[in-house]
């Protein structure tokens, strides 16, 4: 018996009601209604935390779950992408001794699957000898033919193994399931972990928990160890389908973690049979792949001719041994249902060892024996088995034959004698229960664990003392499913010995070379940084356009106008005709600009913006501190949350937009402060200036010179040049008289931000020649459109060119020519020329249209790889149908 | 019989691709009765280098991409073989069908191991009640397997119209068989889903025909093109080829080039092109008779 120490085997009076499920192991509860062992220590910890108490906290570790971002994509479900990850604050608790037993069994399976993938890529005595069928094998399209003779490194398929365990009513432990392809859930179990320490520090240290960063030095070590005597300091990527994975987040959560390149397949590329990298600074090379795309999609050439997730001529440069994918291309084939009743046979044939877990009964169909026994069974009624596809493909939902009637069963029946290879029974474990928090009671909820197996360099497997709990949505649903609206835990083994109160992935001691050039840059990720950028200033300036409108709102309700101001929002909403100008300056504007969608109007365009802008920092969520998410994620919340009533609560919404103010400039804070000054960070401001000179010229626009006809025509054109850019910022209306009116020149000032410099300068009445230099000109203020374009080409000089040309590249000589000719402007003269202004207009156009320019010089320059390009395929079919 | 085979193809793309990576399999396999006496694969533009390996199948593979960018791509194979007639076989004095199909159906032996691939679906070929029932008017009880499998590659001659619009590359087995009409690649197919969907171990076979026919002879339909029939396995004799297109069993008028369980095993060429826009292919096969 194992007690944790320091409790004694007497009965702890559970805090809370709590019933087991009749008929189920309980977790938690003997029999006899005592509390286990080694759950006394949590069982007093939260006893002594209280309801209430852990009420409170819990909430604090949902905020964590939501501000951190940690999500689940429900696929089919158009709300259901980035689902909030549903943990519970009850971990399940196992205890040393039984973590012995089941690592051990783990490890040994881990071990088993990987020879029969040797054996399967290899020799294939076992399918000539008959010990594994051949249609198992030969017969399943996740046996990859191109894979087949390939090396491994040190004979490894499978660098990551998960096994699905679940406890039967006697106590003991069967498999479920393996997940050998591209296992998921490791990320989201350290996820979990982080959040109940950051919650719950007091019980974890007490309860002394085994920690998971050991296991996670030792998976990162033996991933390094696969580029042995390529390169010093191997590059590993961590391969993703992309953020619309239904486990994108732990992708780049482990990206981060491990400190690989997160990379989506059209970030790689494969040239004389080596993969590399698109970055900024060109094309690196790429030692080790850890895949998380499924294996037949990798590589569209030899695999799925489909795919657009994958990376054309990676079989070849894997044949060719220049590259190491991690799990092995091919391996989800050993996670196939149907190989279960051959396991122990293999297990002792091969290790002379008998198997140390067993697998959920299981029969494969393609054996005459269990067809018929199948077959009969699903005849009486089928009570407690569930029909599956053989190989495992998810395209098969799994039937619950006792759920289905006499009728469907026939058809099964049928089905199942049709095509016997394709299908397996398995009997269904009545799953174990353990207590969940659930809203301030304890109830049951039925659970499944993923462990997980790491191939350590030494040829052993590393299993994480510690792995997924999955639980059921509700006590009566046995159905463990993220997919289904399921739940999680954290999983605590309990530690015999001491606990190293330290988690650092690196030992200590290991000596670390100092370097500056930090995580190598994909072309897409800068792309995406530099739209970052763009949106997050977007954003900005809408919020202060609309604020200033409101604001002068509230002092004189109708009486305010301010003709063409919402334009210069809303240019960039080419979707509708409709025009802000054209409506009365209404409540109804104003809740439709900001918080409602629209009556198919026009959609609020700053929300929209808001909304694009957390998409793209989602695509790019390992780039960005997990502050700079968190910050984004709030400004979200308060875009989309309050629902304002029909009545227009105008405080309301200004209070919002000074909450907002305050969360973007804790964004712009974050930027500068909290991301290391390289090129990633350059690409985002390099984006937030572009749009910062497009706004403000747009502003000076509205605020001195327009003419109507030439903006709307101007708009036109800009329209039909770049659909994408916000090319179109101008008001429509201008002031007519000789002198810009007062109330446009102090709106001007007080959206770009530059009241308070304007006052303490000048502690006068707003005039245009000095809020046009404070504007335009002046380089210390850094609001002004002299000082974007400054920083532009400082930025611009800092981003890596491949080769050093003789003459300016095009981007610099753009921005020194905007430059200078900002620089050497009069601003007197422009300021107090007649309308409409000829000289002042015709600056800003140039202006407007230069950035858009600059633009696209830099996408050519820097991002060309970074576009999606449209993948066909050449085949040979055509040859046979053109020609006969 | 030596020839010399000149198998030209051309694609043109609309604008420049990025990109290309490309897998061809152009070259004659060697066979008890073919032999590739020289081979050459010509690319324009040239890339940096051609890998070479041999796949699941025993075909020989080469592998190339070009990464500069270009508008046009093409590929030209040029293979000197010699092909003999094929040792006459004795159809009936094959086992009966229902014999190899009970050996192959139990557990896996060396003895079977080659061809037992073969008895199961593939992405093109999914066995079905429907290619059973039409294979069954050929395969009565107890018939020898090869004398049944002949007969029914007249039927599939007779019964279906060689017509190259009636289908397509998507086109599935089942409804090549209710449309009784397309082109070798279908027939191919059909036959093979004919045979698996009894359990029988058949193959995709992609090949050329001479050009000119023999003296006397009549000129073979999918000549000037790649082609395609089936190939059946029987214990102790081995794989047998039957060409339902041309109601024939191959022999030295047919050279093999490939083999796979079906097309997508064993396309000559196919490749991801990255970027171009639309692609125009023009392809050009020829087989000459070199004389001996």
């Amino acid at each position: 018996m194992n007690l944790t120490s320091g409790h004694l085997p007497h009965a702890v009076s559970l805090p809370w009601r709590y019933e087991a499920v009749r008929g189920h192991h309980d977790e938690m509860l003997a029999a006899d209604g005592v509390v286990r062992a080694h759950w006394q220590g949590l069982v007093e910890e939260l006893g002594e935390i209280g309801a209430d108490e852990l009420s409170r906290r819990w909430m604090r570790g949902r905020q964590l779950i939501h501000e951190n971002g940690v999500t689940y994509n429900v696929y089919g479900d158009p709300k259901g992408l980035d689902r909030p990850w549903n943990l519970n604050p009850v971990p399940l608790v196992i205890s040393s001794a039984e973590w012995t037993r089941i690592e051990a069994a783990v490890a040994q399976r881990a071990r088993l699957l990987n020879a029969v993938l040797a054996d399967v890529y290899g020799q294939q005595k076992l399918l000539e000898d008959g010990r594994l069928p051949a249609a198992l094998v030969l017969g399943q399209p996740s046996f990859l033919k191109p894979l087949h003779g390939l090396a491994t490194p040190r004979g490894i398929y499978l660098h990551l193994c998960a096994v699905d365990l679940a406890r039967a009513p006697d106590g003991t432990w069967w498999v479920i399931g393996d997940r050998t392809g591209a296992p998921s859930g490791m990320g989201y179990a350290l996820e979990n972990r982080l959040v109940m320490t950051r919650t719950l520090p007091d019980v974890f240290r007490d309860c002394r928990v085994t920690r998971l960063a050991e296991f996670f030095g030792q998976w990162n070590d033996s991933t390094l160890s696969l580029a042995a005597g390529r390169r010093e300091q191997p590059r590993v990527v961590l391969l993703t389908p992309g953020h619309y994975n239904e486990t994108y987040f732990e992708h780049a959560y482990l990206a981060r973690y491990l400190g690989y390149t997160l990379a989506e397949g059209r970030d790689l590329t494969v040239r004389d049979g080596k993969v590399l990298l698109k970055s900024l600074s060109g094309l690196l090379p790429v030692d080790v792949i850890v895949r998380r795309t499924d294996d037949a999609f990798c590589d569209p050439l030899e695999l799925r001719e489909d795919s657009m997730l994958g990376i054309p001529g990676l079989v070849q440069a894997v044949r060719l041994g220049n590259v190491v994918v991690a799990n092995a291309l091919g391996s989800g084939l050993a996670q196939a249902p149907g190989l279960a009743p051959f396991l122990p046979g293999l297990c002792r044939h091969l290790f002379g060892e008998n198997l140390l877990m067993p697998t959920v009964a299981t029969w494969w169909c393609g054996q005459a024996g269990a067809l018929a026994e199948v077959c009969e069974r699903i005849a009486t009624g089928g009570r407690g088995i569930v029909i599956k596809a053989a190989s495992g493909a998810q395209m098969r939902e799994p039937v619950f034959a006792e759920q289905i009637d006499a009728r469907q069963r026939d058809n099964l029946v049928r089905q199942i004698r049709h095509r016997p290879r394709d299908f397996v029974a398995q009997e269904q474990v009545r799953l174990s229960t353990a207590p969940s928090w659930d809203d301030g009671l304890l109830t049951p909820r039925h659970l499944m664990v993923r462990v997980f197996a790491a191939a350590k360099s030494d040829g052993t497997w590393a299993v994480m003392p510690g792995g997924l709990t999955r639980i059921s949505g509700s006590t009566e649903s046995t159905v463990v499913s993220m997919q289904r609206g399921g739940g999680s835990k954290d999983t605590w083994v309990l530690s015999d010995g001491p606990v190293n109160p330290h988690s650092p992935l690196r030992p200590p001691g290991a000596p670390v070379e100092i370097t500056r050039a930090g995580f190598v840059l994909p072309s897409r990720v800068a792309d995406n940084l530099y739209w970052l950028g763009r949106y997050a200033e977007r954003v900005e300036f809408g919020v202060r356009v609309a604020r200033a409108v409101l604001r002068r709102m509230t002092d004189d309700l109708e009486a305010v106008e301010l003709p063409g101001l919402l334009d210069v929002l809303s240019g960039a909403d080419t979707r509708t005709d409709q025009r802000w100008s054209d409506m009365p300056l209404s409540k109804r504007v104003i809740e439709q600009l900001f918080l409602e969608k629209a009556d198919g109007l026009m959609p609020a365009p700053v929300r929209l913006d808001v909304e694009q802008a957390q998409r793209i920092a989602g695509s790019v969520r390992d780039r960005i501190s997990s502050d700079a998410w968190r910050i984004i994620t709030r400004l979200a919340d308060e875009f989309v949350r309050p629902r304002v009533s029909s009545a227009l609560q105008l405080n309301h919404t200004v209070d919002l937009l000074d909450r907002s103010m305050i969360t973007l400039a804790a964004f712009a804070g974050q930027a500068i402060e909290g991301m290391t000054h390289d090129k990633g960070w350059r690409f985002l401001d390099v984006g937030r200036r572009v749009e910062r000179v497009l706004h403000l010229a747009g502003l000076l626009k509205w605020g001195f010179a327009a003419d109507a006809a030439r903006i709307r025509h101007r708009n036109e054109a800009a329209r039909n040049e770049n659909p994408d850019d916000t090319a179109e910022r101008f008001a429509d209306t201008g002031p007519a008289g000789r002198q810009p009116d007062a109330r446009r020149l102090e709106a001007v000032l007080d959206i770009a931000n530059c009241a308070m410099t304007y006052r303490s300068r000048y502690l006068t009445t707003v005039q245009a020649p000095p809020v046009l230099d404070l504007l335009l000109l002046d380089e210390s203020n850094p609001r002004s459109i002299a000082s974007q374009l400054a920083a532009l080409l400082d930025h611009i000089q800092h981003l890596p060119l491949k080769d050093s040309p003789a003459i300016l590249p095009a981007d610099q000589r753009l921005l020194v020519e905007l430059l200078t000719e900002v620089r050497v402007t009069d601003v007197e003269l422009l300021a107090n020329e007649p309308s409409p202004r000829v000289h002042l207009s015709s600056l800003l156009d140039r202006l407007y249209k230069a950035l858009p320019a600059l633009s696209d010089i830099l996408t050519r320059m820097y991002l060309s790889h970074a576009r999606p390009t449209h993948q066909s395929r050449s085949a040979g079919e055509l040859d046979i149908r053109k020609m006969q | 019989m030596r020839y010399r085979v000149t198998h030209t193809t051309i694609y043109e793309y609309a604008e420049p691709f990025s990109s290309c990576h490309n897998q061809v399999r152009l070259i004659p396999r060697d066979l008890l009765r073919q032999e590739c006496q020289n081979s050459e694969i010509i690319v324009d533009p040239t890339p940096d280098a051609i890998d070479r390996h041999v796949d699941w199948y025993g075909n020989i593979v080469e592998s190339f991409s070009l990464n500069e960018p270009h508008e046009s791509l093409r590929i030209t194979a040029v293979s000197d073989v010699e092909v003999r007639a094929v040792d006459p076989v004795m159809f009936n004095a094959s086992p009966a069908w229902e014999r190899v199909r009970d050996q192959l159906a139990g557990e896996s032996a060396p003895a079977t191991f080659d061809a037992l691939q073969y008895i199961f679906d593939t992405p093109y070929v999914r066995s079905a009640p429907a290619l059973a029932e039409y294979a069954e008017r050929s395969f009565t009880a107890n018939r020898p397997m090869l004398e049944a499998a002949w007969d029914l590659t007249k039927r599939i001659h007779a019964d279906f119209e060689f017509d190259p619009d009636a289908t397509t590359m998507n086109t599935g087995v089942l409804e090549v068989l209710h449309r009784r009409r397309g082109v070798c690649q279908d027939f191919a197919h059909l036959q093979i889903g004919c045979l698996r969907s009894l359990g029988l171990p058949a193959r995709y076979v992609s090949g050329y025909l001479r050009t000119a026919p023999p003296p006397g002879g009549e000129r073979l339909i999918g000549a000037d093109a790649s082609h395609a029939w089936c190939a059946l396995w029987c214990p102790a004799l081995g794989w047998t080829d039957f060409d339902p297109t041309n109601n024939c069993v191959p022999s030295e008028s047919h050279i093999t080039l490939a083999w796979g369980a079906d097309y997508g095993d064993v396309s000559p060429i196919k490749g991801v092109v990255l970027g171009g826009g639309e692609q125009k292919v023009k392809v050009g096969v020829d087989v000459e008779e070199a004389g001996g």
